[in-house]
């Protein structure tokens, strides 16, 4: 996973890191376009959404590297893609993560971001 | 104050043309993001959760009305309108649009403003306290040894990928308001018995992951040989920092690793070698820097509407008790304006909000206005008998809050409401304390305290040198606060200590009140502090006040 962690210091306390070798959880690929900075999701038609629920739920996990992989290459459009876990839903995929939930929809102190931008 | 010489100028135009070219480059795919992103970050671009961040110095936090005009214009202009004030002076925009980042850029150094290191392993921007020129207690104005440093550090070629990011704070009083203990290098000013002035200097403090207090490494270094000692630092600590493991890259790891006795031994070795290549010129520059910081022509006049003001008005008298400090010339006073409204976000200012500051600097301040790592903005000259007049304007803009010093002075990292490191959110805890405290009516009643807090390990909200302390944290995706209590930033600066087992989003504001009802219950007398209190009682009657309902709760 890429982030901006390159000169800091990030920390995941206490995770017991990435469940290894157990089942597969399925993943979404997410990255931020690159003029906006926006949220992005890739879609299984290949285009990028800023809906999370739109996003291509990947179950399997070669298939998710293959997915990483297509994203990456897409160096015009968007920056630091990654996996993150998610679960099916009702409308498509959703988070399972309070970080990717907040992704989702923008800062909690303003009206700002996305809540706002896909309200209009 | 400071004017960019024809140098400086030239500097900065020159990095803004190098950025656009970069930036331009990076939008038609000549660079990749990989290439690209060591060159924004040295630009003070960061991508963060939601968008693009821009970080810009306002070195040892002084800004002109014009700079501040400029600041609310380019919030206008290229982001959503108010900037928010960082806890090492800076300010950030949260929304900027990488193409238009270039134009920013241009904007700031039409200001004499820039970016430059606030990011990266670099020095880093020197902050100072934020009443300096002002302060009744002070021996020396540190803005010039500030703003000899800030031109000694930016670009230095020796000191441009340090093992990791360096720090430096300087305070000109012995009341220490810039937290030097927890930077990389502290610098406090000093008189020696013979008169003269010098500094202590204080190597390897820090918080983040390892927190540790600075130790002392000279009692008085000469005034003359600040900066052949400071580079001796940074010489020896780039030689022996640690750069195979960025947890342990920090001066404090060397320092600690190494040993205060040899890491001060290769330094005054260094400096013994280095100081004999500062011909003077160092010096020359120092005056005529001094010279740009000569106190303002303070004018003579009654202070008898002040007197009369505060006897007959509770509301204004509430704010000059708590956002007035004592000023070195006893008509005028230094007044520290609240960007700490309950509800609102600690340190964001609205374009609107930065204009009239600028104004009303102009009009009442000598033109003069400071940023403070409390994230408050400084108004450091206003005469006595100006100050109905501009708490009457400041009320009017949202900016009359009363509260400097007390519960509701929150000092707060973006947490994960945008900063990609976080692990938690820091602003919403923030807003709940602030506005479940003012509806208990129990912030003046509890006096001094200083509440701080952080969204992750790192420690941008500064907790461990709270009274009380925050620290949000992921356990098993969930967000959890752990609380440390007495910590102190200022002279007798300490680590603040953990109460145990964290909290959860909902559980972290009745916590904190728990922790204070136990305060009122066992303080000696109204004057007596949270802080002091807890030096004297210790960890134990706040860890009852904390856990033992808890306990019951899960038993049950």
């Amino acid at each position: 996973m890429i982030r901006e962690n390159i000169l800091y210091s990030p920390d995941t306390p206490d995770r017991k890191g990435p469940t290894m070798s157990r089942r597969f959880t399925p993943k979404i690929v997410t990255a931020n376009r690159l003029r906006e900075g926006d949220v992005v999701y890739l879609t299984a038609d290949d285009r990028w959404s800023e809906l999370h629920h739109e996003a291509e739920l990947i179950e399997d996990e070669a298939h998710a590297q293959l997915r990483l992989l297509h994203a990456s290459a897409q160096k015009l459009m968007i920056v630091g893609p990654y996996l993150a876990d998610a679960r099916p839903g009702p409308r498509g995929p959703e988070p399972t993560h309070f970080r990717e939930e907040f992704r989702t929809r923008g800062p909690s102190n303003y009206n700002h971001g996305k809540q706002a931008d896909l309200a209009s | 104050m400071y004017s960019y010489s024809d140098f400086d100028e030239a500097f900065v135009r020159t990095r803004v043309a190098q950025f656009t070219n970069q930036v331009e480059r990076r939008l038609d795919g000549s660079l990749t993001e990989d290439e690209f992103r060591p060159l924004r970050l040295m630009n003070g671009l960061y991508l963060q959760l939601h968008a693009y961040m821009l970080r810009i110095a306002i070195p040892y936090g002084s800004l002109n009305p014009g700079q501040m005009r400029q600041l609310a214009y380019i919030a206008d202009t290229w982001d959503k309108g108010y900037g928010h004030f960082t806890t090492r002076q800076n300010i950030q925009f949260n929304w900027p649009k990488l193409p238009e980042v270039p134009a920013i850029l241009s904007a700031l150094a039409d200001v004499q403003m820039h970016s430059i290191q606030t990011s990266g392993n670099c020095v880093r921007n020197v902050t100072a306290d934020h009443f300096a020129g002002a302060a009744a207690d002070e021996i020396a104005d540190p803005r010039p040894y500030a703003e000899l440093l800030r031109q000694w550090s930016t670009d230095h070629p020796e000191f441009q990928f340090l093992p990791r990011k360096f720090k430096i704070a300087i305070t000109g009083a012995p009341n220490d308001r810039a937290v030097t203990a927890a930077h990389d290098i502290g610098l406090r000013i000093v008189r020696n018995a013979a008169g003269e002035t010098g500094f202590q200097v204080l190597v390897g403090g820090g918080l983040g992951r390892t927190p540790m207090v600075a130790m002392v490494v000279r009692d008085f270094l000469p005034e003359a040989d600040l900066l052949p000692y400071v580079e001796a630092v940074l010489s020896v600590y780039n030689s022996f920092g640690r750069r195979d493991n960025k947890f342990k890259a920090r001066i404090k790891i060397t320092l600690h690793e190494t040993g205060k006795d040899e890491i001060t031994r290769l330094v005054e070795a260094e400096f013994a070698r280095l100081r004999p290549l500062f011909g003077g010129n160092d010096q020359k520059l120092l005056a005529d820097i001094r010279e740009a910081f000569a106190p303002p022509a303070f004018r003579n006049a009654p202070v008898d509407a002040y007197d009369a003001f505060h006897t007959a008005d509770p509301v204004f008298r509430a704010w000059a008790d708590t956002n007035l400090t004592a000023h070195r010339n006893d008509q005028y006073a230094i007044v520290t304006v609240s960007l700490k409204a309950p509800g609102k976000t600690p340190g964001d200012a609205t374009s609107e909000q930065m204009r009239l500051l600028a104004d009303l600097a102009e009009r009442y301040g000598h033109g003069d206005l400071r940023i403070s790592h409390e994230q408050n903005v400084i108004l450091p000259h206003v005469h006595k008998s100006d100050l109905p007049v501009l708490h009457a304007a400041l009320v009017k803009a949202g900016l009359g809050t009363a509260n400097v010093g007390l519960l509701s002075d929150i000092i707060a990292c973006p947490g994960m409401d945008y900063c990609a490191l976080a692990t938690a959110r820091s602003i919403p805890v923030a807003q709940e304390l602030a506005t479940h405290f003012e509806a208990l009516k129990l912030e003046h009643e509890i006096g001094p305290l200083k509440i701080k807090i952080s969204g992750c390990i790192n420690a941008c909200g500064h907790h461990h040198v709270g009274h009380i302390g925050i620290l949000g944290l992921d356990r098993a995706g969930v967000e959890n606060y752990q609380i440390t209590l007495g910590g102190d930033g200022t002279e007798d600066a300490v680590i603040g200590e953990k109460t145990g087992p964290g909290f959860a989003y909902d559980e972290i504001v009745p916590a904190i009140e728990r922790i204070l009802r136990a305060y009122l219950g066992l303080r000696q007398e109204a004057s007596e502090t949270f802080l002091q209190a807890f030096k004297r009682v210790g960890m134990e009657p706040f860890k009852a006040a904390l856990y033992a309902s808890e306990g019951a709760q899960d038993a049950a």
